[in-house]
């Protein structure tokens, strides 16, 4: 062993080496405030070592790169645990840097001879934020997606060759492919190389001269090893435990309703839903560390393109470069102080900066929303015409001024609560792309997108809002009846449970059917049905009642009640007789082979999908209302997939599946609505 | 790189030697910790990199290769696509996995498959219908109709068989892997 050592050192100097590295003497003994230059090198190891396992297992193009890191995160053993270390390692980094900076300036360790040894600590730092942008893309989900977006955008204001710029950095004129392959190479290559390089400047200049060490000194000198690596050491430990905390993610731990086994989703570092320019969301927002320079650019809202000129690129690249003056400025006490004063004023404003960024966004958790109960109704009243608020107070000028202020109150109230409104409806995303991305028929090679574009329960309310809110309601009758009616009043029956043994019950019930969850609002509440049900419906037997309304569900073919369906087998043959007694509905339904259609809808396989599809398509068919048709729109009038359909009939059948309460859950997955059976 | 023989570098006076059992504390202490913070990211990224070994391809199925029609009693090998379920990672798919070569004998009712992946080193191995052999295009491995190698020739074994069957007039095939330049046929799994 020696033998070899020797071999070696005469051939390399390594004993040399490796003493000059170990026994740098450091005057006035070992320090814990030397210790954050160390920390941040074992930030930056941990980074490259988990950086490369991560690599290995990464893909970046638009319909891998979540995907892969799906299956990190969710797959593959400890992958988790390397994803978390990885980002919050990252956050680590970032607050490290900080406290170096402050450590340096505040100890004078910029000044003469360090000079240049600072101005590479300051081009480090540009590094390592680089790093931090470019990898909050990689994971291609909404959050990085928007947030970066919002970045790459702000290039486009740079003077002259702003659009080429952000064409070059974004790898087109759109985001894509090659957004992704060139975010890699910067994230992967080009500025870890670079930080390598002006690392190694940076240590090799630092130990040219030496610790800039703090008098007066505490005690004898010291040597770096083992004095100050113990320090060091204990510094990273103390760091690491930090991250690991992050990385098990107590909060979610207490929060989440499974708590054992934990699912891999909750631990380590979030994954949203995949990117969707498709689907907006209102909730892009950078990494904290960079909240301040977002929450300085609205500063300058209304200020146009040279307003976010100044607020996103001159005044902050002002701000970093005189950072680099500061060495200058410190050759004279005088200006040292000055240089610690504009350090700390720095920080202070960008803590100010973050707090106000964070209260802008979360001011909702800590406002007691009844204090805006009033507000509405004096909007509604008032609107903005200033004659008339001044009327409502009666020229009170305090009260008027105490509605303007709450009004803005308000109006951030309610920004908030949007705000958290989209994380929270992002996180719903997030979780249940990662169920349907865990079934055993994996993720379409179109990328996990699909499994939310063609899931019911994620796109049935999205499009129920969009096309048909405005005249149905949908919701559990029990919560908009009695003192909590609606704020407006439905102009369509509530779709709640449609077909289901309950809703029918209820639309048979003379209590019910001309309300406003059924006929009251529509041009039917006047019409034979309600006549039907109030004078006819009243004479029958309970119990042919509840049979009809069996056989006619059972129509629906629900999924959800296929058990009792399957139960109440006599009871259904006793119904469909009934619906079939031509001196009942078939007067005026068609219900299999009995009846006519042409004065009411077709019974016959009523509420199924293939029945609601074909009622979504055009109510105004003979099948359905025909002439009788109350206004509803046929929003797929034309066969086929035309052009002319308000709706594509692959979005009609996503709306048919989500009312109908047909989506996948997991096995062990509690069904979202039981619809009430009787 | 525990024992420095002498703690004084380049310059100034020596430190005062602290005791040595406080020295080999500071050093324990130093290597202990140090060594833990470093596993952390190395165990992590260790265990994600030997992720590949937990993973097993499931044992083949019998997959539906041609119809018998497509497969004439002449005695002549006809390449045909094996395509199946295929789970890549995230992704599950239909999709070529690979081709074999199926054969059926003047009058007989039963084929002959061959998995069309060389054992020498894997290449893709051509049939030759002048010469009505197998040859590999990469190292000219050859191989008789039936598989048996015509020396002299790289590959140390036959081409590799695969079981197959006829069954409502199509020709099934379980389709399998098998580990190359080895004397035995070892199936992947
Ligand atoms: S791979 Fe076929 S001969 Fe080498």
């Amino acid at each position: 062993m020696k033998a070899l050592l020797n071999w070696l050192d005469d051939r390399t100097g390594v004993r040399d080496f490796v003493h000059e590295a170990l026994f740098e003497r450091i005057p006035g003994g070992a320090r814990w405030r030397y210790v954050w230059g160390s920390t941040l090198v074992f930030a930056f190891a941990v980074q490259a070592i988990t950086g490369i396992s991560l690599w290995m297992c990464y893909s970046p193009s638009t319909q891998t790169a979540w995907e892969s890191v799906y299956f990190i995160q969710n797959q593959m053993q400890g992958g988790w645990l390397l994803r978390g270390l990885h980002h919050f390692m990252a956050h680590a980094m970032v607050v490290l840097m900080a406290l170096h900076l402050m450590q340096v300036v505040i100890d004078g360790a910029y000044r003469a001879p360090r000079e240049v040894n600072f101005w590479l600590g300051l081009l480090l730092m540009q590094i390592v934020l680089g790093l931090s942008l470019t990898g909050y893309l990689l994971p291609w989900d909404q959050k990085g997606y928007w947030a970066t977006r919002v970045a790459t955008n702000l290039l486009s204001v740079v003077p002259v060759v702003g659009p080429q710029l952000q064409q070059l950095v974004v790898g087109g004129s759109d985001y894509g492919h090659h957004t992704l392959t060139r975010f890699f190479a910067l994230h992967a290559g080009l500025l870890p190389g670079l930080l390598v390089f002006f690392l190694a400047l940076h240590v090799a200049l630092f130990r040219r001269h030496g610790i800039c060490h703090k008098q007066p000194a505490k005690g004898p000198d010291a040597m770096f090893w083992p004095d100050q690596v113990l320090k060091d050491a204990v510094a990273c430990l103390a760091v690491m435990i930090v991250v690991l905390v992050l990385v098990a993610q107590p909060v979610n731990l207490f929060l989440s309703e499974h708590r054992w086994p934990i699912e891999t989703s909750h631990l380590g570092a979030e994954l949203g839903a995949p990117a969707d320019p498709s689907n907006q969301y209102s909730a892009a927002r950078p990494e904290w560390y960079f909240l301040f320079l977002f929450q300085f650019l609205k500063l300058f809202e209304g200020g146009g393109e040279q307003g976010e000129l100044l607020g996103a690129i001159v005044i902050p690249g002002l701000i970093m470069l005189s950072l680099f003056l500061l060495p200058f400025l410190g050759r004279w006490n005088l200006g040292h102080r000055f240089n610690v004063g504009l350090i700390l004023i720095l920080f202070a404003g960008i803590a100010l900066l973050t707090g106000a960024a964070l209260n802008e966004d979360y001011r909702k958790l800590w406002t007691d929303p009844s204090k805006f109960a009033q507000l509405p109704e004096i909007i509604d009243e008032v609107g903005t015409d200033d004659q008339k608020i001044a009327a409502h107070f009666q020229n009170d000028k305090a009260k008027i001024d105490k509605f303007q202020e709450d009004l803005i109150a308000f109006e951030k109230y309610k920004k908030s609560k949007d705000y958290l409104e989209a994380v929270e409806q992002a996180e719903t995303e997030a979780q249940r792309v990662t169920i349907l991305a865990s079934t055993e028929t994996r993720i379409p090679v179109s990328g996990a997108i699909t499994l939310l574009r063609n899931d019911p329960k994620t796109q049935g309310p999205k499009l129920f809002a969009a096309r048909c809110a405005s005249c149905h309601t949908y919701a559990e009758p029990a919560a908009t009846q009695g003192d909590a009616q609606p704020a407006k009043e439905p102009a369509a029956p509530n779709l709640f449970g449609f077909a289901s043994r309950a809703w029918l019950k209820s639309f048979l019930d003379p209590k019910h059917i001309a309300g406003p969850n059924y006929f009251g609002n529509t041009s039917h509440r006047d019409g034979e049905m309600v006549g039907f049900v109030n004078e006819t419906l009243k004479d029958w037997p309970a119990e042919e009642i509840q049979n009809a309304v069996m056989a006619l569900s059972a129509e629906a073919l629900l999924k959800r009640q296929a058990n009792e369906d399957q139960k109440d087998l006599s009871r259904i043959e006793a119904g469909r007789k009934l619906i079939a007694d031509a001196e009942r509905c078939v007067q005026c339904h068609k219900f299999h082979d009995a009846g006519e259609t042409g004065s009411a809808p077709d019974l016959t396989g009523y509420g199924s999908r293939e029945w609601l599809v074909g009622m979504i398509s055009n109510p105004r068919h003979q099948r359905f209302y025909g002439d009788n048709n109350d206004g509803m729109p046929a929003f797929a009038e034309h066969p086929g997939d035309s052009p002319e359909n308000m709706l594509a009939t692959h979005a009609i059948g996503l709306l048919v599946d989500w009312l109908r309460g047909e989506w996948y859950e997991p096995p062990d997955g509690d069904t979202q609505i039981e619809i009430a059976s009787e | 790189m525990s024992k420095p023989s002498q703690s004084s570098t380049r310059s100034g006076p020596a430190a005062a030697p602290p005791t040595p059992r406080r020295r080999f504390l500071t050093q324990a202490g130093a290597l202990v910790f140090g060594g833990i913070v470093c596993l952390v990211p190395t165990l992590s990224g260790l265990a994600v990199l030997l992720d590949p070994l937990r993973r097993r391809s499931k044992a083949g199925k019998f997959i539906r290769v041609a119809t018998l029609d497509s497969l004439p009693d002449d005695g002549l090998p006809r390449q045909f696509p094996v395509i199946a379920e295929h789970v890549d990672a995230w992704n599950r798919s239909l999709e070529p996995i690979g081709a074999v070569y199926l054969r059926r004998n003047p009058g007989e009712l039963r084929a002959h498959c061959l998995t069309a992946t060389c054992p020498h080193l894997g290449c893709f191995v051509n049939y030759d219908d002048e010469s009505n052999t197998f040859k590999c295009p990469c190292h000219n491995s050859m191989f008789q109709v039936d598989g048996e190698m015509i020396e002299p020739s790289p590959s140390p074994r036959a081409m590799d068989t695969l079981e197959c069957k006829i069954e409502n007039e199509e020709v099934l095939v379980r389709f399998q892997n098998f580990y190359t330049g080895k004397t035995d046929k070892v199936a992947k799994g």
